[in-house]
């Protein structure tokens, strides 16, 4: 990428926390869809980072806005969603500059697809052109990228087949004649074709069997320590992601909650919403637990609740929760200064109050 | 097969009398040029009044179709299906009607499963006109069903479309519309995979609260083994049309015995197993070796249908389908080699029978 002198690229030095290490920094990132009814914001000042080589998992409900945040940090969007605020700083290795995804012109943003991000879509099989052959798909994407010659191409086409595990005797198929894991795999080898820093998985297993989807996800993790690109991985279920991610950012209503490593997550959740997704899935191995899910639905984001949005939701909220600040800020009780909470009421250890799914309200208040 | 199957007791039969049997149900599908699927294959296995029966199995494995049998939507190819002891025969409008009324399907899908230009009244109403016949408390039956589904207060959801609502009250009116033809066996096709997992375990347990209260008989259908285990009494196994293992749900899921249920069981999502298999990748000490799932596009077509991903294969696998055997009074696998699959599962063997007593 060349930087462009007209428009300066937004630089490094201004970012506050150590995103020379971030190959991907989001900054925040605010996105609303403009609807008659007024403005939905699907994305509410968001600051997420990904490191080189790492797994980054995003996970929320469907409505969280956890697609929204990442198609429009590579500005996939378009009316009637818009950008409000936000920076997103790309410095990968092929780069020159740190820049601003945001703010680049057409050229720039040109260079910058694909070749440095690609994103492997959630549906293979509305993703893929259904009249053209897995071959045809794949040049399409090395020649619009790359400038090699034909015969170089036809070879990396055959080669990104091997890399996922497709025999080349399938270079001629057309979608239609590919099982599901196998056009979520030329899905992948797409996503690759250019050899991309960041590769943004978007729900790319969620379609598909449990035997096959725990496949592709070892075949990514396999890829991801040969080729050394990051991942952003975006889900609803959050227990694939403890196995699979790094960090893991939990999101709800546009907002982020919590960010913490796998295990954090995992052994210490600090925020009300986080608790409740681990006990809402049924695990296969240990005891039998009691399992409680979270009653409710997500708040309407065109006239959002103020203070936390999980409030109704929550078994912990007060009236204080009304006029907290969504802030990410360490937990307390935790020894890695990474793991961040909105919540500053509920630590990993705080027991749920005593009338489960209803909201404890200090006395002499009414209930909401 | 279906002698052995008929020395197996089901699971699901201490929790009320029988309501539906379907005894070696089979069904093909031509698919041209002279070629059949066996879509399901002799597959026998009982419903009883307030009891939960799961069908695992993975896309194609014939789980839908099973349930499509047993709801009168296709024509079996051979086998029978029983109701409270009679032999189902529909050879009219009125006779499928009449089975409607007491076996009601469930889909997958909450967005298309409505109709788009009626209100969720209508959708209450149908039924309960067609099963029913005109009554003068509609009204108060249709309220009662948004109240057994909990979509409260009824009156401000009756006169919703299906875009005005969220996915989980989509499926809560695919609830009520099925149970207002108050039937006694409840056929639920993937009620809750296309739901977010928030949301998911509240249907479980509004369904099985539903079951509870009007003892229906239900079939689970899922892909998921895990909810199977939480909310089923009896779990089976399909793979490639046929039940390769059936038992109580904490045992399968526990101690799975076949071969394809082990490998079922270990591909879920384990979320105590951080810096699992799945995090080393491939180099990771997977039990079974990644070509396996890689490899057949379709099932062998003779001997045993798993026996192309199967690491304990050896010649009788390909040449002879092993049926479903007896391993305790309540749990079966259909498996030549469960002395290696599961030694301790067998009696006999070191270790064996470790399970019978549960």
């Amino acid at each position: 990428m060349t930087a462009d002198p007209g428009r300066a690229p937004v630089p490094v030095a201004a970012s506050p926390v150590a995103a020379q290490d971030a190959v991907l920094e989001i900054r925040d990132l605010s996105v609303v869809y403009r609807t008659p009814g007024g403005d939905v914001r699907a994305v509410d000042k968001v600051n997420l980072s990904l490191a080189p080589g790492e797994v980054v998992g995003l996970c929320g409900e469907s409505g969280s806005g956890k697609s929204t945040l990442v198609y429009g940090a590579s500005r996939l969007l378009r009316a009637p969603a818009l950008i409000t605020s936000g920076t997103v700083i790309y410095s990968g290795r092929r780069v020159t500059k740190p820049a601003d995804v945001l703010r680049m012109r057409p050229d720039e943003l040109q260079r910058l697809r694909w070749r440095e991000i690609a994103i492997v879509f959630q549906s293979a099989m509305n993703a893929l052109n259904p009249v053209l052959n897995v071959r045809d798909q794949l040049l399409d994407v090395i020649h619009a990228h790359l400038r090699i010659p034909r015969d170089e191409a036809r070879e990396r086409a055959a080669s990104l087949l091997d890399l996922v595990g497709i025999p080349r005797s399938r270079l001629r198929s057309y979608p239609h004649e590919l099982s599901g894991g196998m056009r979520q795999r030329v899905m992948i080898a797409m996503a690759l074709a250019t050899d991309p820093e960041v590769v943004i998985m978007d729900e790319p297993t969620t379609a598909l069997d449990v035997v096959v989807q725990r496949d592709i996800l070892a075949q990514i993790v396999e890829l991801k320590e040969r080729l050394g690109f990051s991942i952003m991985f975006i889900t609803h279920d959050l227990s694939l992601l403890l196995e699979l991610a790094d960090r893991i950012a939990v999101m709800y209503a546009g907002q982020l909650l919590e960010i913490g490593t796998a295990s954090e997550i995992h052994r210490e959740p600090s925020h009300p919403y986080t608790k409740g997704l681990l006990n809402s899935f049924p695990s296969l191995r240990g005891p039998r637990r009691d399992l409680t899910g979270i009653p409710g639905s997500p708040p309407d984001l065109r006239d959002p609740p103020p203070g936390c949005p999980f409030l109704p939701r929550c078994a912990y909220g007060t009236s204080a929760c009304e006029e907290v600040d969504m802030h990410l800020l360490p937990v307390a009780t935790s020894k890695d200064p990474d793991h961040v909470t909105a919540c500053p009421f509920v630590l990993p250890g705080t027991p749920v109050p005593d009338r489960p799914g209803t909201r404890q309200e200090p006395a002499g208040e009414p209930a909401a | 097969m279906t002698e052995q199957a008929t020395t197996l007791t089901s699971a699901a039969a201490v929790r009320g009398p029988l309501a539906m049997e379907a005894i070696s149900v089979s069904k093909d599908f031509k698919i041209g040029r002279g070629q059949t699927l066996h879509a399901v294959r002799d597959v026998s296995f009982n419903l009883y009044r307030g009891a939960v029966v799961a069908l695992v199995g993975e896309s194609g494995s014939g789980k839908s179709t099973a349930a499509r049998l047993l709801a009168g939507q296709e024509r079996l190819t051979s086998g029978a299906i029983k109701l409270d002891g009679k032999p189902v025969e529909v050879t009219s409008r009125g006779d499928f009607r009449r089975y409607k009324s007491q076996v009601q399907y469930v889909f997958q899908d909450p967005f298309s499963s409505l109709n788009p230009v009626h209100t969720v009244q209508y959708h209450l109403e149908r039924p309960l006109k067609l099963h029913h016949g005109k009554s003068a408390n509609t009204d108060t039956e249709v309220a009662a069903l948004m109240e057994q589904v909990r979509l409260t207060p009824a009156n401000h959801f009756l006169v919703k479309y299906p875009h005005e609502l969220s996915g989980g009250q989509r499926q809560r009116v695919s609830f009520a519309r099925a149970l207002a033809a108050r039937p006694t066996v409840l056929l639920a096709d993937e009620p809750v995979s296309m739901l977010d997992v928030s949301i998911r375990l509240e249907m479980l347990n509004l369904l099985d609260d539903l079951r509870k209260r009007l003892s229906l008989a239900m079939l689970y259908i899922t892909h998921d083994i895990a909810s199977a285990r939480y909310f089923a009494d009896e779990i089976l196994v399909m793979y490639a049309g046929e039940i390769v293992e059936r038992g109580p749900a904490e045992e399968v899921t526990q101690q799975p015995a076949h071969p394809y249920t082990q490998l079922l069981v270990a591909s879920s999502p384990d979320p105590d197993n951080l810096g699992s298999a799945l995090r080393r990748g491939a180099n990771g000490t997977r039990r079974q070796g990644p070509q396996l799932t890689r490899t057949p596009e379709r099932a062998a077509t003779a001997g045993c249908p798993f026996s192309p991903r199967c690491p304990l294969a050896e010649d009788r696998c390909r040449e002879e389908d092993p049926p479903l055997l007896p391993i305790t009074a309540t749990r079966g696998a259909a498996c030549w080699r469960l002395d290696v699959a599961a030694p301790e599962l067998i009696p006999g063997l070191p270790g064996g029978g470790s399970t019978t007593n549960n």
